[in-house]
């Protein structure tokens, strides 16, 4: 849509009026939207499930069957649905990460890295510090954790801000940076000599790790999960920070003009974003594996930039794609176990399902009942 | 181990034999992601590519007993994932790198599924020159075993610098990414152009995984790349866009991946991982230095990362 022709924009005067007249295309808050938005990503699960359950008849098992077998080890019974959850915690705090910086027009890939750097972080606190009381313990490392994720992403939103370094390749870079410095300690200076076969650091003492939930095995990291997609949903969307970043990222030229001050808005949003990767790191090592290891690096870190976007960076999306994708990761076993499928199995699915739903965004406004009636005036 | 006979030129000569040995992977994902982004589009999915590249290819050795037959099967794998990608990263509303990670999800998914039973039988390798028969050093014999992949990865770096600046095609390809609205008024068509870049810089990748399964290191596992196809995008900056560069920086980046290696032969053991993480790191800091916030880095096409 092109704007109508403001002279007083041409000459240079009254930049904020240009602002205020910028062409704001109207929300239609129709129920047709609403309508749209879910079942395009439904409908193109479905086809995403129509498609695998091909490939898994080509392998040699009944679609229906497989269907079946993802659904009992994923949401079946509670004790399933546990294991659906303790994956879907890391997923959550890793999409944050990705979806708060797109907010700005950054596409950060760099979750991995801040987890790791957060596991990394949190392990340095709660490994040396072990005659803390737990609370202590437990507030030292999740703000030991936050801080190194938090300054990872930050360098990353620095570095595209004062030098204009690609953010996509500086966090790609940074990734592998971060798993370096990982297995760099985990094999020499944190190691625990106990560990063999699998270098690992010194473990957090068995009183000072994350517990779990009331009542369940899931560690409270799904909690940190939760509220942090509450508030970044909240904050985002209905106060004046998250109008400021929107506004960043919405059109960098204008927030410029109308005075935010793009770079601490914009450093302090990578910060909070690392930071969410960083609370995922601190869960796994203190509510998971008690230590450090390599097997920090598991791939959430991937899954949650695909989890931001097809969420479209909305808190609440991400809380419900993340259990979503829970499930599928948490059904891999089954699927080994009763169908003689390979365990990696799953990743194509994921995989599928990815491209599928990344393949219905380009369907939005085709389908003529999604449509209000008056929307060709033009 | 190297310090034998020749002393601590053992540590430079096992450098030289590794970037030889490690740079083909790093040469073919580059030109295919070079060519790709001279285009105008990203694909980040190169790592799956590569994987399902290795696999394909040695399932295809596995079975024919011909290595030059999985080359090909390599190449043509890689094709089919590029031609998804090409597909998906075109359309309107779809930002290209989140369909190249989804991609890269997937690529690698099915090459594991693929791949399971060809984790035990042994492919017929496919054989290298032996150069360094002149030599008594076994180091110096090892470092010249020279594979005809690599002098044709060699060989494809120079023909698509010529190809670039010296046919119609290259002109089309470096039209599209450098002014897609020029190109259309010329009546290019840039979904053609750009579906076919994207597929022959996956065939290129693919090529690549047949060096891994079939050359270096030889077999097929699930470990058998090492994220070569994840750095392409970098190593492509690194070079500049220019194939030619491409080569240079693979054979940078493969002996970098050598020295961590090479020292912990000769005795030093400390810093083994960080040596591993060097190129990265190289990366990064060269970035620091050249890019500015103003304008883009020179030689980068115009539409690259723009969605136009």
């Amino acid at each position: 849509m092109i704007p109508p022709f403001d002279s007083a924009q041409a000459v240079g005067f009254a930049p904020t009026t240009a602002v205020a007249e910028a062409p704001v295309v109207k929300e239609p808050r129709d129920w047709r939207r609403l309508a749209e938005a879910i079942t395009l990503p439904a409908g193109a699960l479905l086809v995403a499930m129509g498609l695998f359950g091909g490939f898994c008849a080509l392998a040699g098992a009944s679609p229906l069957g497989v269907y079946e077998s993802i659904y009992t080890a994923a949401f079946g019974s509670w004790f399933s649905f546990q294991n659906t959850l303790i994956r879907a915690a890391p997923i959550m705090l890793c999409a944050l990460c990705t979806a708060l910086p797109l907010r700005l027009g950054l596409l950060v890939i760099g979750n991995e890295g801040a987890l790791v750097m957060g596991g990394l972080g949190t392990v340095l606190v709660g490994a040396t510090w072990t005659s803390a009381p737990p609370w202590a313990a437990l507030v030292a490392m999740a703000l030991a954790g936050m801080l190194a994720g938090g300054a990872w992403v930050m360098a990353m939103g620095a570095m595209k801000l004062y030098r204009g370094v690609s953010e996509v390749i500086a966090s790609l870079l940074m990734n592998y940076i971060a798993i370096a410095i990982l297995n760099h300690l985990v094999n020499g200076p944190i190691r625990d000599p106990a560990s063999l076969n699998k270098p690992s650091s010194y473990p957090i003492p068995e009183a000072n790790l994350l517990g779990s939930l009331p009542g369940s095995r899931v560690h409270y990291g799904l909690l940190f999960g939760v509220i942090s997609c509450l508030i970044v949903w909240f904050v985002m969307e209905h106060t004046v920070f998250g109008f400021k970043v929107r506004t960043i990222g919405g059109n960098l030229r204008a927030a410029r003009i109308v005075g935010l001050s793009v770079g601490k808005i914009s450093l302090l949003t990578c910060f909070l974003a690392g930071a969410a990767a960083g609370l995922a790191g601190m869960a796994e090592v203190a509510g998971v594996q008690g230590r450090a290891n390599e097997s920090l690096a598991a791939g959430y870190g991937y899954a949650g930039i695909l989890v931001a976007f097809v969420a479209r960076q909305n808190g609440l999306g991400i809380l419900f794609v993340s259990i979503v994708l829970g499930g599928i990761l948490a059904s891999g076993g089954i699927l080994q176990r009763a169908h003689h499928l390979s365990d990696a199995t799953v990743l194509v699915f994921q995989g599928i399902v990815f491209l599928v739903i990344l393949f219905s965004d380009s369907l939005y406004g085709r389908f003529r009942i999604f449509q209000e009636r008056t929307a060709h005036v033009r | 181990m190297s310090g034998d006979s020749i002393g601590w030129l053992g540590v430079p000569l096992a450098i030289a034999a590794g970037a030889i040995r490690g740079s083909a992977p790093f040469l073919f994902v580059s030109l295919g992601e070079c060519l790709t982004e001279k285009s105008g589009k990203i694909n980040l999915g190169l790592e799956g590519t590569l994987l399902l590249g290795a696999m394909s290819a040695y399932a295809v050795a596995c079975k024919t007993g011909s290595p030059w037959l999985g080359v090909l099967a390599a190449g043509f794998a890689g094709m089919c994932l590029g031609l998804m990608h090409a597909w998906l990263a075109q359309r309107s509303r779809v930002n290209d790198i989140a369909v190249g990670i989804a991609m890269f999800i997937f690529g690698s998914g099915l090459a594991f599924v693929l791949g399971d039973p060809y984790i035990q039988p042994s492919a017929p390798p496919l054989e290298s020159f032996e150069l360094g028969n002149w030599s008594q050093v076994p180091q110096i014999r090892a470092a010249l075993k020279i594979s005809p992949l690599l002098l044709l990865g060699v060989g494809l770096a120079f023909a698509l610098h010529w190809f670039f600046h010296n046919t119609r095609w290259g002109l089309f390809i470096r039209a599209v990414g450098d002014n897609p609205s020029a190109a259309r008024a010329q009546g290019i068509s840039i979904l053609k152009v750009r579906t076919l870049s994207i597929m022959t810089g996956s065939f290129f990748a693919g090529l690549g995984g047949a060096f891994l399964s079939l050359v270096y290191p030889g077999s097929w596992t699930r470990l058998v790349s090492s994220g070569q196809g994840l750095m392409a995008v970098a190593l492509v900056i690194f070079a500049r866009w220019n194939p030619r560069y491409c080569l240079y920086a693979s054979l940078l980046f493969g002996g970098a991946q050598a020295v961590g290696p090479a020292l912990q032969a000769a005795g030093i053991q400390a810093y083994y991982y960080l040596f591993n993480a060097a190129p990265y790191i190289l990366t990064l800091v060269i970035m620091l230095f050249t890019c500015t916030p103003k304008r883009s880095l020179a030689g980068a096409p115009a539409a690259l990362g723009t969605g136009e």
